[in-house]
């Protein structure tokens, strides 16, 4: 049954080529904790990659709650973390997922560092990723203000000035991100929320599948 | 690819109507013991990942994610504090050389060296070596890099009191309590403890809040007279008639908000 639905679409739109692009693929030994155990640490990327999928979905869920909007932003997380059924192990987990995402990445990055992996052939690669790093600093900071407590406001002042100091473009560069030159209120709250859920997520996106898809196309690098 | 004369199309579309095989390439081949990454390690890797998760899991229950009260700009007092992970860019602001007339230094050139660096690392380090001892300038350059972050990070949290911060920042839910302003404790409170702890007994930075207490009758009375933690003693100073008012007042909010 299940091998003719298969076959009814692969005659279709050919999916095989499709699927053995995603899933055929060798693993060397040299990568195989199963065969080395010191290889865990090629493990670090796929655990970031987890750990982005434990992100955006747990994400969709704290949206179906939050409220982008000064009055209601706090009350609708308060609410969340006290009256929903599972709702505070949902925010635990978008909360505690962005440090360790950065954990992850952290060391993700110094394994390629470390091994010379970012050489010939691969400076693409490694420039796509610095790049998901600095987007999920982003993620990061603009995700900090949203649950619009003390701690979020403040700090956010505070990284919206340090954005005002930067020479020539500094007043613009605030006015774009918190949407109005001296306020951080209401605007900055819709913007910093649509960043977080819209324009980033859209550039992390485009930036993974090209990170996998370099991976696909050059392989894992050599043993050292 | 096939092409070129005799190919043979599904309808009128550009899919082959040839089916390629379905079964996995053969790695046995490959040097070294390759496998299949379907299913053959799939099936040993998602085990990594449970225990990756149930590690993860594990944080989440024993430490609920933390919230503070509600954004209150006019409050003066509060002292910002970024992410962790932002903690080390944040410290770098307070060095003499990255602050002031030099912060183009701390905000603009220092991140942006080390973070071009980090861009451009294989166009930096473009040797064929890819073993750490034979390319020593861009490891040690990593080395410093990294120690002085963990450096920054530690010097900018090491002083931070994290409990004292959660406790004096904990969220307070919002009353739906009427306060009956014709009770005759009312006038008391009004005058003796409504700066700190506020027109709702929600509390405020200076006094914590009265709603949720698990204190008893007896020992607000005492609380009101001696005081308690970073209460000082002497905040009520009336009769013992007016203390009995006033604690009777207190708890029938209490009661109320419960």
């Amino acid at each position: 049954m299940l091998q003719k639905i298969y076959d009814w679409i692969d005659e279709r739109i050919d999916i095989t080529p499709i699927w053995r692009d995603i899933a055929d693929h060798e693993v060397p030994e040299h990568v195989n904790p199963a065969h080395h155990f010191s290889a865990f640490v090629y493990c670090f990327g796929g655990l970031t990659f987890f750990v982005v999928v434990i992100q955006i979905l747990s994400g969709m869920f704290l949206t179906m709650y939050y409220v982008p909007d000064i009055e209601n932003a706090w009350k609708s997380v308060y609410y969340l973390q006290t009256e929903v059924a599972h709702g505070q192990i949902v925010r635990g987990m978008h909360h505690w997922g962005a440090s360790v995402v950065i954990v992850m990445l952290l060391l993700h990055t110094l394994r390629v560092f470390f091994q010379g992996a970012y050489k010939k052939p691969r400076e693409l690669n490694w420039m796509v990723g610095v790049l998901i790093f600095f987007v999920m600093l982003g993620l990061g900071f603009t995700g900090y203000l949203l649950p619009w407590d003390n701690k979020a406001y403040f700090a956010t002042q505070v990284g919206l000035e340090i954005a005002e100091q930067v020479p020539f473009i500094g007043e613009y560069l605030k006015t774009l991100l918190a949407g109005d030159a001296e306020i951080v209120g209401a605007q900055t709250l819709t913007r910093f929320f649509a960043i977080h859920v819209f324009f980033l997520p859209a550039a992390l996106f485009g930036l993974m599948a090209a990170h996998f898809i370099l991976i696909r196309r050059q392989g894992i690098s050599g043993p050292l | 690819m096939h092409k070129g004369k005799g190919m043979k199309f599904v309808g009128d579309s550009r899919v082959s109507a040839e089916r390629k095989s379905q079964i996995p390439k053969d790695y046995s081949e490959y040097p070294g013991r390759t496998e299949a990454f379907w299913p053959n390690f799939l099936l040993k890797e998602w085990l990594a990942g449970s225990v990756f998760l149930v590690g993860f899991l594990s944080l989440t229950l024993a430490h609920p994610s933390p919230l503070e009260g509600v954004a209150d700009p006019t409050n003066a007092a509060y002292i910002p504090l970024p992410d962790w992970y932002f903690l080390f860019l944040y410290e770098l602001l307070k060095y003499e050389f990255a602050s002031g007339p030099y912060v183009i230094f701390g905000i603009l050139v220092i991140p942006g060296l080390a973070f071009g660096a980090l861009l451009l690392a294989p166009f930096l380090d473009n040797g064929p070596g890819r073993r750490p001892h034979q390319r020593p300038i861009a490891v040690i350059m990593m080395i410093l890099a990294l120690a002085s972050t963990i450096w920054l990070t530690y010097t900018s949290a090491e002083h931070v009191d994290w409990e004292t911060r959660a406790e004096q920042n904990k969220p307070i839910p919002e009353s739906d309590v009427e306060i009956d302003t014709s009770h005759e404790g009312y006038a008391i409170y009004e005058e003796n403890c409504m700066t700190c702890h506020g027109g709702e007994l929600e509390g405020s930075p200076a006094g914590a809040p009265l709603i949720g207490t698990e204190h008893s009758a007896e020992e607000i009375a005492t609380i009101a007279r001696d005081g308690i933690g970073s209460m000082p003693a002497d905040q009520f100073t009336g009769s013992d008639e007016e203390l009995e008012q006033l604690v009777d007042f207190i708890t029938s909010v209490i009661e109320q908000a419960e």
